[in-house]
């Protein structure tokens, strides 16, 4: 059954923090699994994720993940999609089994994300690139007169890349309104904070005079994540729109909230375990 | 040869005009680089023409999004620029991404080579050949006239699958007509049959090789290939076979992954024995003016450099 024609989701702000939460245990025993998961930069994103899936914002097939009705939704910042698994497995677009065997031989759940995994639209892992993709599909689905939306999330670091604002000028000028990128600004990059490597601050006036429609939000409130998420779906006035979330990297576990540089830490057995426990 | 000279770009683009009156479902994307026939495109297609602006990382991004919604989409632009800046692009969402889903993406390059001659070295394009042999998957064309131009126009919009086109920037007289035999899926023609000596040459370049072969002492073979990858290895060795001297000949650099190499490990793999010459640039950059010719003989690839590198090889 399609999301789109009455399954009901989880919507009530209790179910999805509770989905939030149960997401960002299973992503730790992943990580716990597979520690070459970047385990920080897939705990920001967990709220975001929780309101697309869990919420009601994205249309969906889990038995025809390439169903032509369905929301594109395009993880650009494709290290931190290792959270987006336990969702899609619990959604049936893959069996769950497949969570306890990521970066194993044989397994199509990789560190990084790409198109082999139901659910995935695009091979990620090379930064800047997603929201580019986003406008062709966009604009392909335009010319389709589709009623589907498009989704992309970035990382801020991704920001970074020079493609980015090629894309974010193209999407404006070309009234993409079935484009929404979702920004997870957690606020550090591989080397220490983006506020001393390169500001990208302010970020949601930069993208307001690229000429998008544009809304912060505390990227860790799933109601309100889920709130801008489903007006900016069913607002269509010619622009497209950025949702800029304020998150915290490693969300949920003191040891990577703290760190500046937790981008590449690995959480050993003992911190892992632990952090499943603070997760509860 | 047909003496009417012809853009590469103009009639390849008067075939994707024609096709997209009959194929609603072709889109073609610009990175702010026109010609003549464009302005039709863009006048009686302006729904399905974008133009990215000097922007050959979204060229292609947005181009491989049109592609994954299942459009049949030119990507086009200066050859040097839509496959260097953009080459990680290609890799990632045009090489890989076919690799996992079909697509139709045709990358046209315009300025092969030194077809940008006056303009410098950074508007030469020497080392597409070599990049785009990388990549797997992406079908790799330099035709060495309009006519083939216009043929593998129709082959495009026939044949799915990512490809690369190199095409001259200046307008070429043709060396096939209408009623030849070309096969294009095989990727060369033998276009002469030589003796003891047979010059193999892309783009341009058989321009070149057909004038030296004309004025050489011996019968001088000449093999023009159109279609880099994938190479056809065994028809082409066949088409090496008997000749005791292969002179390469590209407007790119030599010794890395070009032409010269294709046939190189070609001969290498099924054991030929023939002296391999290869005539291109060699580990530098060419900063000089006067014009391609100019270029040409400061690259000893000019008329009078084949003519010497031939029999040097035979005299060897």
């Amino acid at each position: 059954m399609r999301w789109s024609e009455g399954k009901d989701p989880a919507r009530s702000l209790e179910a999805l923090e509770t989905k939030a939460r149960w997401v960002r245990r299973e992503t730790l025993r992943i990580h716990h699994l597979a520690p070459e998961t970047r385990i920080a930069s897939s705990l920001s994103d967990v709220e975001i994720f929780v309101a697309l899936y869990y919420g009601g914002v994205l249309n969906f097939d889990p038995d025809v993940p390439r169903w032509e009705g369905r929301d594109r939704f395009i993880v650009s910042k494709g290290h931190g999609g290792v959270s987006l698994y336990p969702i899609l497995a619990d959604l049936g677009f893959f069996d769950r089994r497949h969570l306890a065997r990521v970066c194993r031989a044989g397994s199509f759940l990789g560190a990084i994300p790409d198109m082999l995994i139901p659910g995935f639209e695009t091979i990620n892992g090379s930064l800047g690139q997603g929201l580019g993709v986003a406008c062709g599909i966009a604009r392909g689905l335009k010319r389709k007169r589709s009623a589907a939306g498009v989704y992309v999330l970035l990382g801020d670091g991704e920001l970074y890349e020079g493609s980015v604002w090629e894309a974010v000028m193209f999407a404006a000028h070309h009234r993409l309104d079935n484009l929404v990128m979702i920004v997870d600004s957690n606020k550090k990059s591989m080397l220490g904070r983006c506020e001393s490597i390169l500001n990208l601050l302010p970020l949601e006036e930069k993208f307001a005079r690229f000429g998008w429609e544009v809304a912060g939000v505390d990227g860790h409130e799933v109601h309100a994540v889920h709130e801008v998420l489903s007006r900016f779906k069913n607002s269509r006035q010619g622009r497209p729109k950025a949702v800029v979330a304020n998150t915290i990297k490693g969300k949920g576990v003191p040891l990577l909230e703290q760190d500046a540089l937790c981008h590449v830490r690995t959480l050993n057995g003992q911190e892992t375990l632990a952090a499943m426990g603070e997760a509860e | 040869m047909s003496g009417e000279l012809k853009s590469m770009r103009d009639v390849f683009l008067e075939r994707i005009h024609a096709a997209m009156k009959q194929h609603d479902d072709i889109f073609l994307v610009s990175d702010d680089f026109g010609s003549r026939v464009l302005d039709r495109i863009r006048a009686d297609f302006d729904d399905r023409f974008i133009n990215v602006g000097i922007a050959e990382q979204n060229c292609i991004n947005v181009a491989a999004g049109l592609a994954l919604e299942g459009f049949n989409v030119y990507a086009y632009g200066i050859a040097c620029f839509m496959s260097m800046r953009s080459f990680e692009q290609i890799r990632v969402n045009v090489a890989m991404t076919s690799q996992l889903q079909p697509m139709n993406l045709n990358i046209v390059g315009v300025g092969a080579g030194m077809s940008y001659d006056v303009s410098g070295p950074s508007h030469h394009c020497l080392e597409d050949l070599t990049l785009l042999r990388l990549l797997p998957h992406v079908d790799l064309f330099s035709p060495s006239d309009w006519q083939t131009a216009a043929r593998l126009a129709d082959y495009s919009v026939a044949e799915g699958g990512p490809k690369y086109f190199r095409f001259d920037s200046k307008p070429t007289a043709a060396i096939y007509s209408p009623e030849d035999d070309i096969d294009l899926a095989v990727g060369f023609h033998e276009l002469i049959r030589g003796e003891e000596t047979c010059i193999v040459s892309t783009g341009y370049m058989t321009h070149v090789a057909l004038k030296a072969a004309a004025r050489a002492d011996e019968c001088v073979g000449v093999v023009d290939v159109f279609g880099l990858k994938p190479a056809h290895e065994r028809p082409l060795y066949e088409a090496l076979c008997g000749y005791d001297s292969i002179v390469t000949l590209e407007e790119g650099f030599i010794k890395r992954g070009g032409l010269d190499a294709m046939v190189g490990q070609i001969l290498a793999d099924h054991g030929s024995r023939a002296k391999l010459t290869r005539l291109g640039v060699d580990d530098r950059y060419l900063f000089d003016l006067g014009g391609r010719e100019q270029l040409h003989r400061l690259c000893g690839i000019d008329e009078e450099g084949v003519l010497n590198a031939i029999s040097r090889a035979v005299s060897a």
